[in-house]
Formats: C-alpha cells, structure tokens, sequence
C-alpha cells in the first residue's frame, strides 16, 4: 500500500501538515518495504490550483491513500475521480510517522 | 480620455469619487461610466441608471472528446493553471480554475478538445438620468475569476475614440486593478491618509510607474491620521487635486445612497478643477513623449 501524507519537514518524524493543497513536503510511504520517501509538494508555490497539482503528483505516484487534515473540492474531486482513499488526521495524530501507523491499523477517519 | 479611479485600500471612497466626478462634469461633457469593481458592484446606487442591455459574460473552457482523447497529457502539462488533470484513463477538468487561455486546445496533438462556453457573469449597460451611458459588470457568486469579465466589460463598453470615460477600479493591488489600469490615460488615487492608505497607496503607484501612466491624488476623510501621505506625495511628485474632509454629514449622506456633489453641491467646482489638472497633466506627459 503506497500513502501519501502531508508533513512540515522532509522526515517521517516530523509534525503533521493539516494543509494538503498547500503543504511543503509530501512523505511518500510505500507499507511493503517499509520505506520512506520525501517529496517537495509542486503545489505549495502555484498562486492558484494547487490542490489539483498536489493531487496530480500524488496520483502519479499511484498511490492507494492520501492523509491530511482537509482536502479542498478541487483535491478531492481529483481524488475520488482516481479512486483513491482519503483519510484525515483526527486528534489523536501528531507526527508523519504515526499517521502512517492508523492508517495501516485503519483508524483513521475517511473524508467525505 | 481614459480615467480610472482606483485607490489600493478598499472604502476609501473610489466610487464617491468617481461617480461625483462622472455627474460634475456631465453637463459640460460627454462622460461615459463604467464600474469595473464586479466582484461588488456599486456605483449604480449613487448613479441610478436604467439598465436596458444584458449579455453573458463568458470564458471558453476545454471540453475533451474521450472517443479522440490519447491521453497523451500534454493539455494538463501546458495548463499554468491546474485546471486539468489526468486521473487513471480520464481528463479531468475544473472549470473554475480556468483563465480560457486555450493553450490545451491549442496543444492537443490529436484535436480531441473543444471550447466551450462557461458564463460566469453578466455585464449590463443603460443609461444614468443625467444621460451618463453606464455599464457595469457582476461576477456570478461562487465564481472566483474577476478578470476575464473586466476584459470584456472593457472590451464592450470603452468606446474606441477618446470620449471621456470614467472607470470605477475593484479594491485592492492585484490582476482584477492591473486588468483595470491597462490603457487608461490617468489613474485618480483615492486615499486616506492613514498609514494603512499609505501603505496601500505605494503599492498602486508602483503598477503606475510600470504601465507609465500619470496620476493624481484626492485625500478622502482629509484630518484624519497624520502627514505621512503627504510628505510620500510630495517626494514623489504626485499631486493632491482634491481634498474632501472628514465630515459626519458626508459620512450620512452617502450611506443614504446620495452622490456627494448632491450632500455638497459647492464640490462640482472641486470636481471640475480636478479634471482640468487631470486633463493638463496628460497633455504635458503626451507631450513629453
């Protein structure tokens, strides 16, 4: 399973990013090697759509899930056009890392 | 001429101005109005014209043929906006981000798109009872692009020869003002002079100095905040044409809904001496070209 989360710094330690569209780094986590990769988000820089270039680079990634704190409409319409899971952080997350974790364990809340 | 009335901070009085202005000079000139501010659209309260044209105003938006599509991508490469998106064996558009700038179609290798139009506003045109021709743009709610509707609400209703016109400018230091400013021959700042108008003000001048047009300044709310505006003036060698103070009467009247020159019939003469300096001061830059 291959995810993708939004985070503040290029480490899986780091805190989480409640922005999707406009998060600095996005932490790619592939579950069946258990390897980590860090990704500048192409979205953060555009001065408009930059949920929808955000979710093009994930979904070029083939990626099964996307977690964040909210997804814009534009996201999600790419996103649920792809078919690909998007789960929210809730309260309990806190780090890149963990939110890897309840998503794996399926803890994590769908956004709708 | 070509005169926008433009301000960098929102409610310092650019439709007071313009549309004072607009009735001052009314019968002495041919004015014509046209209130590009169409994401608020207000001048027609204080001008009152009937309103007598209606059209769509519209932008062309990619719609992609599956049957043609190779899904080759490059409309979603060439797109500066995100507006498409290649999603598994789909082209995905989102309308709402698009400029209509037509480079996917014009890219698409194979001619699987099409323009389409997408209203997303209305310009309306008629005419003000002191016979001012008025037209004015709104921008559909839950529409975020006031752009093109300017373009074309100038496009319709700035007359190619060199009737005097007055243009309502949006709020603000961003493309809907730029799209505003392009080919007028004098910008009429509006400001206040607080530090928040200042710092407001120096942005808008800036966009002046790169579109090389000339300005001139009315202080609105004259007596309040402090020098700073002034002395920033005077450095930089634009002048004050007008003040208009700070008055609870002006304030009561326009909330009424009245033109100023209506609450203060004795500022047409203000009025009409700021549109001779106005007038005077494209003559010399003209002249100096």
């Amino acid at each position: 399973m291959i995810l993708f989360i939004s985070s503040q710094h290029p480490e899986p330690q780091s805190p989480i990013n409640e922005r999707f569209g406009r998060c600095e780094w996005l932490m790619k986590y592939d579950s069946k090697t258990g390897q980590w990769t860090e990704h500048q988000n192409p979205g953060a820089a555009q001065s408009g759509g930059a949920g929808v270039a955000a979710a093009q680079f994930v979904i070029d990634h083939k990626a099964d899930a996307v977690i964040s704190g909210a997804f814009g409409p534009n996201a999600a319409g790419a996103f649920r056009a792809g078919n690909i899971a998007m789960k929210l952080f809730g309260s309990e997350v806190s780090t890149v890392e963990q939110a890897a974790e309840y998503c794996l364990q399926d803890k994590l809340e769908s956004f709708k | 001429m070509r005169i926008a009335v433009t301000s960098g901070k929102g409610g310092t009085g650019k439709t007071t101005v313009a549309t004072s202005l607009a009735l001052s000079l009314a019968g002495e000139y041919d004015v014509a109005f046209i209130d590009c501010d169409v994401e608020a659209p207000n001048a027609h309260i204080f001008l009152q014209p009937i309103l007598t044209e209606q059209q769509d105003a519209v932008i062309l938006i990619p719609k992609i043929d599956a049957k043609v599509c190779t899904l080759c991508g490059k409309c979603v490469e060439v797109c500066q906006f995100h507006a498409l998106a290649k999603i598994g064996s789909s082209i995905l558009t989102f309308p709402q981000l698009c400029h209509g700038c037509g480079s996917c179609t014009w890219n698409c290798p194979v001619g699987a798109i099409t323009e389409v139009p997408n209203p997303i506003g209305v310009l309306e045109s008629g005419t003000t009872p002191e016979g001012i021709p008025f037209s004015h743009g709104v921008l559909k709610i839950s529409e975020p692009m006031a752009t093109p509707i300017i373009r074309q609400l100038k496009r319709k209703a700035l007359s190619p020869d060199d009737t005097l016109t007055i243009l309502d400018s949006p709020p603000g230091a961003s493309c809907s003002v730029v799209e505003t400013l392009r080919g007028m021959d004098f910008a009429l700042l509006v400001t206040e002079p607080t530090p928040f108008g200042l710092h407001d003000l120096k942005q808008i001048t800036g966009i002046l100095e790169e579109f090389n047009i000339p300005a001139g300044v009315v202080i609105n709310r004259d007596g309040i905040g402090d020098n700073q505006t002034d002395d920033f003036l005077a450095r930089q060698n634009i002048p004050v044409l007008m003040r208009i103070p700070f008055s609870l009467e002006i304030a009561a009247g326009l909330s009424a809904g009245t033109p100023l020159i209506k609450i203060d019939p004795a500022l047409r003469q203000d009025f009409l001496n700021v549109y001779a300096q106005a007038a005077q001061i494209v003559a010399a830059a003209k002249g100096g070209k």
